[in-house]
C-alpha cells in the first residue's frame, strides 16, 4: 500500500499490470485492469472536481513569448477495459503567433486526441490527461491548460480558442437555424451585449466567410445548406469571438475538391484578418503543403518528425515521413508502383520499448533495438526522432 | 455446361469490353398526396463512352455530378431510363432475367465504404463464398482451395476465414470486397471510391493490389473517384463528368497535361499539391454545383465558368473530338480544336 504513494503518477501508471501479449484477456485479468483503472482516474477526477482552485495551480508563464500554444510533453492516456492506450505520449510542440501549424498523421495516431487535449474535450473519465502541460497564451493570462479547473475552460473554450470539426453534417444542430446557433456562442460569450447587437454581429460574420444572401441565411436551417455552406457557418462560429487560435480538425476532408479550395482559401485570408493561429490537422499531405508554416508528424501518438514546411516537405528525414509522401500519387508526376510502408502500426495497448516504427522500417539497424530514439536538431527547427537522420549519422 | 456459355459470350470478338451510347438515368420527384410526377432529377443525362478490353477508365467529379450513378445504371443495379449499355456485345439492359443472371458473375463492383458493404453476421468465407457456389464458379471439391488461393491473391490468410467484418481493419477490409468481386471471375470491375475511406499508406496497398490483379487476370476497371491524383495513377482514360453529362473524355495524357474545358482546368488547378514551394495560378471555383433537378440552361457549367460566352447560356455544347481520342464539350473550341473567338 506505501508504494503506491511514491513516484509520480506517470511512473505508477508505467508499473502498472501490463496486459500479456496475446490479445485474448480472461474476464479475471479485464475485472483486474478495470479496478486498477478505476483507482487512477478516481484520483485524477477527484483532483479536478476541487471547487474554488487558487489561480497559482493553473497559470504559468511561456517559454517563447511569441508562441500562442506550447505543448510540452503532454501526454493523453485512455484507460480501457484492456489496458490503457497511450493515444498521446510525450507530444511537444509549439505554435507561433500568427502563423499555421499543420499536424499531420495517418488515422489513430493521436493527432485529434492532442487537440481535444488542448480544448478539454477529451472523453472522461476515460481519457486522461496525465502528464506534460499545454501552456496557452490568451493575451491577458497565460493558462495551462492540464491544469485548468472545467469551471475556467469554460469561459476560455470558444471565445480564446475554437475548434472546426470535420463532418460539417452532424457538427450543427439540425433544429436549430444557423443563425441561432452563432448567435448562442457570442451571447455566451458576451453577456453584456443585446440581442440585436449579437444578431448584428452573426450577420456580419455569416457575411465575413463569404455567404452572400447573409440576412437569408442567419434563418435558414442546416438541412438546407449546402455541405460548403456548413463548412462556412461552422468557420463563422470558430471566429464570432476572435480567437487566438482555431483548432481545424480535418476540416476539408468531407468536401469536394473545389469547394475544398475555396475554403482553405477562406481560412488563410481570415486568419490575417482576425490576426489568429491555426493549428490544423489533417492525414492530406497535399492541404498542409499549402496551408501550413510548420509541419508536425505524428505516428502512433509520438511527434516523429517537426520542422517548417519547406523542411519537412524538401528535405524529410524520418523513415515514416519519407513513406508517407512517396506513399501518395501526385499529378504529373508518373510512377509505376506507389510505395507502400510495411507491415501495420503497433498494438496502442502494448506499445514496445524501442522505436514505434521499427518493425515497418527500412533503415533499421541493430541500434534500433535500443530505447526510444531522441530528437535529433538537423536544424534549429527541423528535428525528427530517429537513429539514422542524416545529422545523426554525422556524428556517428 | 456453365462455363461454355461463359466462353461463347467471352468470345464475341474484339469489340470493346464496354460501350456506353447515350445514357440516361432520370429520377421522378414525387410531390402531393397522390405522388404525381412533379419533375426529374437527371442523375445522368446522356453519357457515352467506350472501355477498351484491359484498359482502365477513370471518372472523376464533384459529389452529386452522377458517377456512381453511371456505375450502378451500366451494371443494371437501378434500370436506366434511355440509352444503351452494350457489354462485350450484349445490352445487359436487355437481357431477359435468366440470361442476366448467367452474365452478372463477369461484372463486379467495389463499392466505396468497407464498413457498410459487408454483413457483420457473415464470417469472411462467406462473404466471399456464397456467391461462387451460387453460380457453380468451380466444382464443389475445389471450393475450399479456390477460396484460399483468390483470398491470398487479395492479401489475405486463410486463416482470416472464419473470422467477422468487425474483427478487420479498413484496409483489409476493402480486401475482403475486392475478393468477393475477383472470387467470381469477372472480367469488368465498377470500383467506386474504393480508397477514399482509408489511411494515405493503406491507400497505397489497395492501390498496388489492383494495378497486381488488373495484370495478373486482365481485368478492365471503371475507377469511380474524386481524388484526381489517385485518377492519374490507374487510370489509362479519363472522363470528367459534371452535372450529369461528359464534359471531357480522353487519355490520362490528353486530360492532364493538355486539359481543355474550363471545368477539367478548375478541377486540376484545386487539387492541393504536396509542395510548399510551388506556384500556381488557382482557378478558385464560385459557388456550388447546381441541383440536377434544375440543371441551368445551355451549357450546365456556364453558371461557375470564367469564360461564360453568351452562346453557353442558351445552346447546349456538342461533344467533339478535338484530338484523337479526346473529346469535348464546350464551345470554346470547333472540330479543329482551336480556340474560338468571342464573337
Amino acid at each position: 500500500m506505501n508504494n503506491r504513494k511514491k513516484g509520480s503518477l506517470f511512473e505508477r501508471i508505467n508499473t502498472m499490470t501490463k496486459p500479456k501479449d496475446s490479445n485474448h484477456l480472461t474476464a479475471r485479468e479485464i475485472r483486474q485492469i478495470a479496478r486498477e483503472n478505476r483507482r487512477v482516474t478516481d484520483a485524477l477526477e477527484n483532483k479536478r472536481n476541487r471547487k474554488n482552485v487558487p489561480e497559482s495551480e493553473y497559470l504559468t508563464t511561456m517559454k517563447n513569448p511569441d508562441n500562442v500554444v506550447e505543448f510540452d510533453g503532454l501526454r493523453t492516456y485512455f484507460f480501457t477495459d484492456i489496458g490503457t492506450v497511450k493515444a498521446v505520449d510525450g507530444v511537444s510542440f509549439e505554435i507561433p503567433r500568427g502563423k499555421t501549424v499543420g499536424v499531420v498523421g495517418e488515422s489513430g495516431c493521436g493527432k485529434s486526441v492532442t487537440s481535444l487535449s488542448l480544448m478539454q474535450l477529451v472523453q472522461r473519465p476515460l481519457g486522461q490527461i496525465v502528464d506534460g502541460a499545454i501552456r496557452f497564451d490568451t493575451g491577458d493570462k497565460v493558462y495551462d491548460i492540464a491544469q485548468t479547473p472545467y469551471q475556467v475552460m469554460e469561459k476560455i473554450r470558444g471565445s480564446k480558442v475554437s475548434m472546426i470539426f470535420q463532418e460539417p453534417n452532424t457538427s450543427l444542430n439540425p433544429v436549430f437555424t444557423a443563425g441561432y446557433q452563432i448567435d448562442e456562442v457570442i451571447q455566451l460569450h458576451n453577456p453584456e451585449m443585446t440581442p440585436e447587437e449579437v444578431k448584428a454581429l452573426s450577420i456580419e460574420m455569416i457575411d465575413m466567410v463569404g455567404i452572400a444572401n447573409s440576412e437569408g441565411v442567419y434563418n435558414m436551417y442546416p438541412h438546407e445548406l449546402s455541405g460548403g455552406m456548413r463548412q462556412r457557418i461552422m468557420i463563422a462560429m470558430a471566429l464570432s469571438c476572435s480567437p487566438k487560435l482555431i483548432i481545424a480538425d480535418e476540416p476539408t476532408t468531407a468536401l469536394d475538391v473545389t469547394i475544398q479550395a475555396q475554403i482553405l482559401d477562406l481560412l488563410r485570408n481570415l486568419k490575417d484578418q482576425i490576426n489568429s493561429s491555426i493549428m490544423l490537422i489533417t492525414h492530406d499531405l497535399g492541404v498542409i503543403a499549402e496551408m501550413a508554416d510548420y509541419v508536425v508528424v505524428m505516428y502512433a501518438g509520438r511527434v516523429v518528425e517537426k520542422g517548417t514546411a519547406t523542411e519537412v516537405f524538401k528535405n524529410p528525414q524520418h523513415p515514416y515521413t519519407v513513406g508517407l509522401m512517396a506513399s501518395k500519387p501526385v499529378i504529373n508526376r508518373s510512377v509505376e508502383r506507389l510505395y507502400t510502408i510495411p507491415g501495420n502500426v503497433p498494438n496502442p495497448v502494448n506499445m514496445p520499448n524501442h522505436c514505434y516504427f521499427r518493425d515497418r522500417c527500412e533503415r533499421r539497424t541493430a541500434v534500433c533495438n535500443g530505447a526510444y530514439p531522441q530528437e535529433v536538431h538537423i536544424t534549429d527547427t527541423h528535428i525528427a526522432a530517429c537513429y539514422h537522420t542524416s545529422a545523426a549519422e554525422k556524428q556517428v | 455446361m456453365m462455363t461454355e456459355k461463359h466462353e461463347e459470350v467471352r468470345m464475341t470478338g474484339d469489340s470493346p469490353m464496354l460501350r456506353v451510347k447515350n445514357l440516361k438515368k432520370y429520377y421522378p420527384i414525387k410531390a402531393g398526396l397522390m405522388q404525381r410526377v412533379v419533375g426529374y432529377v437527371k442523375a445522368v443525362d446522356d453519357v457515352s463512352f467506350t472501355i477498351q478490353r484491359g484498359r482502365t477508365m477513370g471518372l472523376v467529379g464533384e459529389s452529386g455530378c452522377g458517377k456512381t450513378t453511371v456505375g450502378k445504371t451500366l451494371l443494371r443495379l437501378h434500370e436506366k431510363t434511355a440509352g444503351e449499355v452494350l457489354f462485350m456485345g450484349s445490352d445487359i439492359h436487355q437481357l431477359p432475367h435468366k440470361e442476366l443472371r448467367r452474365v452478372r458473375p463477369k461484372y463486379q463492383m467495389i463499392f466505396q465504404d468497407p464498413f457498410a458493404s459487408l454483413s457483420p453476421r457473415l464470417p469472411v468465407a462467406e462473404i466471399i463464398g456464397e456467391a461462387v457456389r451460387e453460380h457453380q464458379i468451380v466444382p464443389n471439391d475445389e471450393y475450399n482451395d479456390y477460396l484460399d488461393s483468390t483470398m491470398k491473391a487479395c492479401g489475405l490468410e486463410p486463416y482470416h476465414k472464419d473470422r467477422y467484418p468487425h474483427e478487420f481493419s479498413g484496409g483489409q477490409r476493402q480486401r475482403i470486397c475486392i475478393a468477393r468481386a475477383l472470387a467470381l471471375k469477372p472480367s469488368f470491375i465498377v470500383c467506386d471510391e474504393p480508397v477514399s475511406a482509408l489511411d494515405v499508406s493503406i491507400q497505397a496497398q489497395i492501390i498496388n493490389l489492383l494495378k497486381d490483379l488488373q495484370e495478373e487476370f486482365g481485368l478492365t476497371y471503371l475507377f469511380i473517384s474524386h481524388d484526381l491524383s489517385v485518377v492519374e495513377h490507374i487510370s489509362d482514360d479519363v472522363g470528367v463528368m459534371y452535372l450529369g453529362s461528359l464534359v471531357e473524355t480522353g487519355t490520362k495524357k490528353n486530360i492532364f497535361q493538355n486539359p481543355l474545358h474550363p471545368y477539367t482546368k478548375a478541377l486540376l488547378s484545386a487539387a492541393p499539391v504536396p509542395d510548399p514551394t510551388a506556384k500556381r495560378n488557382r482557378i478558385i471555383l464560385e459557388g456550388s454545383i447546381p441541383s440536377p433537378a434544375n440543371p441551368p440552361s445551355g451549357c450546365k457549367f456556364h453558371t461557375r465558368c470564367s469564360e461564360c460566352m453568351d452562346i453557353c447560356k442558351v445552346e447546349i455544347p456538342q461533344t467533339r473530338e478535338v484530338e484523337p481520342g479526346h473529346m469535348v464539350a464546350c464551345h470554346l473550341y470547333n472540330d479543329q480544336g482551336t480556340v474560338v473567338e468571342d464573337a
